[in-house]
């Protein structure tokens, strides 16, 4: 029979340790909570039958028992916890700082830490957080959290809802709380009854027998963190679909109009102005330390406009409606239809203009003869100026280097090293001169120009780094969190007491347990008996150790 | 009789246990694998081969050729071999000469080639287009909105697109002459 | 007297007043046992002066607030000072709880020593960057802060616990172990002894080294054992090193915190030696008498409840405030910088606490080396991670 009658006539499921109705230990069950060597009864789980220490049989169980037991969820966590601490031996990949020698992982690791660095790096430790391992190791983590609740929260909940006042004496006297009392009034019993139910605790009574108990909905305490534990997995994965969460980066000039990357061509931003600014070094609270760590910046904010493009199809010039002007700045995002736009990074190495200016090339003061500006972003392929000089921009390099076999190329798309072929035609001549001119170059080809080109002025600009980022997962992770905390508070602070109450001839048994505090039930038991003979109970911890 | 009711109720309460636990087992095993395996897939590319190649229009900057803007959808019925490049780019240096090389038999057979520049500014496009004389139509995308629109990461990166209008192929870096006769082979029109 | 001086002032008022609170709480070991179960004259005298103390440290972080014109929680100095400030915070709120007065003798010690480590620090006031300035800094470092104040209750109690039962009769690996966890306490005293010496000595000491593409000046405040490595001595008259900080040691002077790190040892090793010379025994086995008449059960009992109210305080400041403020400054609410993965692993450290508590019955002394490791971790967070491990919470 796979039923377990108990002599109070409740049919208990296989596996039970301690009979539901009256608590009294099930014989030859009693090695699965170690009672059989203790003088105390192990309360886990009110000594329910947990499923999964029950059945062995096929494959399915196997695996299911495995993950139900807490033992191997707590080496889980333990084994996730010590590859967690790995991860941080070392800098992760994305954190190798921007002045090391090399940011290429292959080269920095070796470089940096030596052979250590180069095992560290091999073992793929230096993406520890998005290796396929570590991410499954969190999933067994998850997998192991569904099924130990859904293992215990059945059997526990029916133990709870069946148990009744009427106990087993062995039930009583295997706890720890306990004490004798031979002669028992009336009236004593009646006020203590009155100071339990002044402590808030709920009575029930069964032929005599009294059960006084509170606070059993903190027993629910950890299904409920672990559901909300389980919604944050459940987030996790939703997140790594591009619907649900989208992270782009995107650099935006001042002064200039792009696409926002990831939107669909939907949207549009300018950058009106970058600004920086420094905490003063002169404002008396923090002279002394900008003197001795130097400045501090105070604010970085990038001034924008959001637009919403109208246009046929893509590419199509857009008719831009502006939606949004807001300055946003660190721990102040900007947002729009559901898009949030961070502060995250600027550049300052881009030049936006520079203006030559054109001498004579014997002549020492270097006077200007005439002089143009070129807009670094559209450079006219030729400037006429009003002195007569025409000037033809042949080569163009917005960033300038020279390649291996010797010939200029643009390293970039952007002004950062800006460096030009010029063709300079006097007044009334059609035979070019030939410059080349960069920042700290200016070459004469031929040795021969009567005329010098020279960088008389520029001008540069910020560049904003913005991070754009749609995540429709947050509510859900949010949701998890408060699940979580709720949860966790419900079965931190608050404890599930209960005081049994067994007449015996003219005497009463008294136990008591709690699953935690019992510092505090000592003292409501004393509040209890106050004023009356019933004896204090006993705390037997100490006898238990063997 | 009693027995065998009892060991009836009993292999049925076990297959309902198997039932339900290989069906949570199911669920947690695949919610696993989606999680990891999508975590793990970096590239945030939208399209893939076989997805139909989404429409666009830009301005056509190259005074070799006589459009003055590219509709994609007007290609229909034609292979279309899209490349996104730009000046500063090396290995688009090495591929150029081919796709020209190629271009005029292609032409022919009904095969486009679309170039893309990515670069800011017109002057050096121009430039290079006259170095390396090139003849096939070259669309500007200086805000980069086609880019995004093809998610194209490193550069070069070419789409060859069928008659259909679907992506045939995706290929990031430069290509030699021998592949891209056979890619464009691949995309023309019977 | 200006707001800053007052400031100060009221943080040396709070040490010495925790220091008389030890003693008082000292005195209540002469008691006889039934007195002490009852509220004594010298415990109620001492928490009383404990909550004077707490006071005055309170009044130190309004004035400095008030002074700066942000919380004082923007750098090394200010969140471990603050950090000492929980501390007491939750040993006055398990006090009022259990009414130990020996958890006093233990827990304000400690605290103490974590104040003095704060001030080992540059304790000037320090403008805010812009990624701190946000109300997010207050709600997530407090409670944060209030969180690891509570666990470290947990950590005096375990403590206690285990200096309590360990038996000391003859060595054994377990009180081996109980040494070497106080001898750590002891590194710390050594680092406060040695830098204050030297600082009353205004000693200083400057190197030129070179760190990745970057040429650097550091300046020490100890006698230079370790140089940075590929340092060069710039000031005259002064010990020459003796050798230099290996390479692979990286991050902002890692030569200054490598060099601190030999003189803390040296000299945490003599205190330590000369203790063990004058008690002429373990320093475990001279503590142990102490702990005579307090009842283990309870210490187990305190040590459990310790986690069990700090550890939600802990999630809620650590992981979700700390990833709602990330969220808004970043956009991204987790990012695998150390501080973060550090964060988590108390948290799965005190996960598994608990779950090893009340489903496989680890209680007493196995619970006991538990909470010291889980502090143990707090502290590596608190010092390692921010010091060594550079991130984004990189102070100092």
């Amino acid at each position: 029979m796979d039923k377990l009658k108990c002599e109070c006539g409740h049919v208990n499921p296989e596996g039970t340790v301690l009979c539901e109705a009256c608590g009294k230990p099930i014989e030859g069950n009693q090695h699965i909570d170690g009672n059989d060597k203790k003088m105390l009864l192990n309360m886990r789980y009110e000594g329910s039958a947990r499923r999964s220490q029950t059945y062995r049989k096929s494959f399915v169980d196997k695996v299911w028992s495995f993950f139900s037991s807490v033992k191997v969820g707590v080496i889980l966590i333990v084994i996730a916890l010590i590859a967690s601490m790995i991860g941080t031996i070392f800098p992760q990949a994305q954190f190798i700082p921007p002045n090391a020698v090399s940011r290429d992982p292959a080269i920095y690791y070796e470089d940096q830490f030596g052979l250590i660095g180069k095992i560290y790096y091999t073992l793929g430790f230096h993406e520890m957080y998005s290796s396929w391992w570590y991410l499954l190791l969190l999933g067994l983590v998850g997998v192991s959290l569904v099924i130990c609740s859904l293992d215990r929260f059945i059997p526990l909940y029916k133990a709870l809802k069946i148990q009744k006042p009427k106990r087993h004496e062995t039930f009583l006297n295997r706890q720890r709380f306990y004490s004798e009392t031979e002669n028992v009034t009336e009236s004593d019993l009646e006020r203590m009854k009155e100071n339990l139910k002044k402590l808030r605790y709920n009575i029930t009574e069964q032929d005599g027998h009294i059960l006084a108990e509170k606070g059993r909905f903190s027993r629910w305490g950890p299904y409920v963190n672990h559901i909300g534990l389980i919604i944050i997995l459940l987030a996790a994965i939703l997140r790594t679909t591009p619907i649900m969460f989208t992270d782009e980066y995107v650099w935006v000039r001042e002064g200039e109009t792009i696409v926002l990357p990831g939107t669909d061509g939907e949207y549009y931003i300018e950058n009106k102005r970058f600004i920086m600014e420094m905490h003063d070094p002169e404002d008396e609270r923090f002279r002394d330390a900008i003197a001795q760590e130097g400045m501090v910046p105070s604010n970085f904010q990038t001034d924008v406009v959001i637009y919403k493009a109208e246009r046929e199809v893509p590419g199509a010039e857009p008719e831009l409606e502006p939606i949004l002007e807001d300055s946003i700045q660190m721990n102040k995002p900007a947002k729009f239809d559901g898009y949030t736009l961070y502060q995250q990074g600027y550049q300052q190495n881009e030049f936006s203009s520079m203006t030559f200016k054109i001498h004579e090339t014997d002549d020492e003061d270097a006077t200007a003869i005439d002089s143009f500006t070129v807009d670094l972003f559209d450079p006219e392929p030729e400037y006429i100026l009003d002195s007569g000089f025409r000037v033809v921009i042949e080569h163009y390099f917005p960033d300038y280097y020279l390649t291996e076999d010797g010939t200029p190329a643009s390293e970039t798309n952007y002004p950062r090293n800006p460096a030009f072929v010029l063709l300079v035609y006097p007044p009334e001549s059609d035979t070019p001169e030939v410059s080349f001119l960069g920042i700290g170059r200016n070459i004469d080809a031929t040795g021969e120009n009567e005329y010098k080109v020279a960088i008389q002025d520029f001008e540069t600009h910020f560049v904003s780094g913005l991070t754009l980022r749609v995540d429709r997962t947050l509510i859900f992770f949010g949701l998890g969190a408060a699940v979580f905390m709720i949860g966790v508070i419900q079965g931190m602070y608050w404890q599930h007491r209960r005081v049994w109450i067994h007449p015996k001839e003219n005497g009463i048994l008294l136990a008591a347990h709690t699953n935690k505090n019992w510092f505090g039930l000592s003292k409501d038991i004393e509040k209890a008996i106050e004023d009356t003979n019933i004896n204090m109970v006993e705390d037997r911890q100490d006898l238990d150790k063997s | 009789m009693k027995i065998d009711r009892a060991k009836q109720r009993k292999s049925r309460k076990k297959r309902n246990r198997l039932i339900y636990r290989s069906g949570i087992l199911a669920v947690l095993a695949a919610a696993l694998i989606f999680g990891i395996v999508s975590s793990l897939q970096n590239d945030n590319t939208v399209y893939r081969e076989g997805d139909d190649a989404p429409d666009f229009q830009l301005e056509q900057i190259s005074q070799n050729n006589d459009l003055e803007t590219v509709r994609l959808n007007e290609y229909e019925g034609n292979g279309i071999m899209l490349n996104f490049w730009a000046t500063w780019c090396d290995p688009c240096k090495y591929e150029m000469p081919f796709m020209q090389e190629l271009y005029p038999e292609y032409k022919e057979k009904g095969v486009e080639i679309i170039a893309v520049s990515l670069d800011k500014t017109d002057l050096v496009v121009h430039q290079f287009i006259d170095q390396y004389e090139l003849t096939f139509p070259i669309p500007h995308d200086p805000k980069g909105e086609i880019s995004d629109l093809y998610k194209v990461g490193p550069l070069p990166s070419t789409f060859f697109i069928n008659p259909d209008g679907e992506i045939e192929r995706v290929v990031e870096g430069a290509l030699t002459l021998e592949l891209l006769e056979g890619f464009l082979d691949e995309i023309t029109p019977n | 007297m200006d707001l800053i001086t007052l400031s100060s002032n009221m943080l040396y008022a709070a040490f010495i007043l925790y220091l008389v609170a030890t003693l008082f709480f000292g005195a209540t070991i002469r008691q006889k046992g039934r007195e002490r179960n009852k509220k004594s004259i010298a415990g109620n005298i001492a928490i009383g002066i404990t909550i004077l103390g707490f006071l005055a440290h309170l009044v130190y972080f309004i004035t400095r607030w008030m002074a700066s014109g942000h919380a004082p929680l923007g750098n090394m100095f200010e969140f471990v000072t603050f950090l000492g400030m929980a501390m007491i915070f939750a040993f006055i709120i398990i006090y009022f709880m259990y009414r130990l007065n020996f958890l006093g003798l233990f827990a304000l010690p400690i605290a103490m020593i974590l104040i003095a480590y704060a001030s080992m620090f540059p304790t000037e006031i320090a403008p805010l960057v812009p990624s701190l300035n946000s109300h997010w800094l207050y709600i997530h470092v407090t409670t944060v802060a209030i969180g690891q104040g509570i666990l470290f209750i947990s950590f005096v109690a375990g403590l206690m616990y285990l200096i309590k039962e360990i038996d000391q009769t003859k060595r054994t690996n377990k009180n081996t172990l109980l040494e070497i966890v106080l001898y750590v306490g002891f590194l710390f005293i050594g680092f406060i002894a040695i830098t204050t010496a030297f600082n009353v000595m205004d000693y200083n000491a400057t190197f030129e080294y070179q760190e990745g593409t970057e040429i650097l000046e550091t300046e020490y405040h100890l006698p230079p054992i370790a140089a940075p490595n590929n340092g060069v001595l710039l000031t005259e008259g002064v010990m020459e090193p003796w050798f230099e900080t290996p390479a692979w040691m990286q991050g902002a002077d890692a030569g200054r915190k490598f060099n601190t790190v030999i003189w803390s040892v040296i000299s945490g090793t003599v205190i330590y030696l000369l203790t063990i010379l004058i008690l002429r025994k373990r320093v475990g086995a001279a503590l142990q008498p102490l702990l005579r008449n307090v009842k283990a059960d309870l210490l187990d009992e305190i040590m459990y409840r310790a986690v069990a109210i700090g550890f939600p305080i802990f999630t809620l400041g650590g992981l979700i405030f700390a990833a709602i403020w990330a969220q808004i400054a970043w956009g991204r609410f987790w990012g695998w910088d150390p501080k973060e993965v550090w964060a988590l692993i108390t948290w799965f450290f005190y996960a598994a606490f608990l779950h090893l508590r009340l489903s496989r019955g680890w209680h007493g002394e196995k619970s006991g080396w538990l909470a010291v490791i889980g502090f143990g971790i707090i502290l590596f967070n608190l010092i390692v991670v921010n010091l060594v491990l550079a991130g984004l919470h990189s102070y100092a």
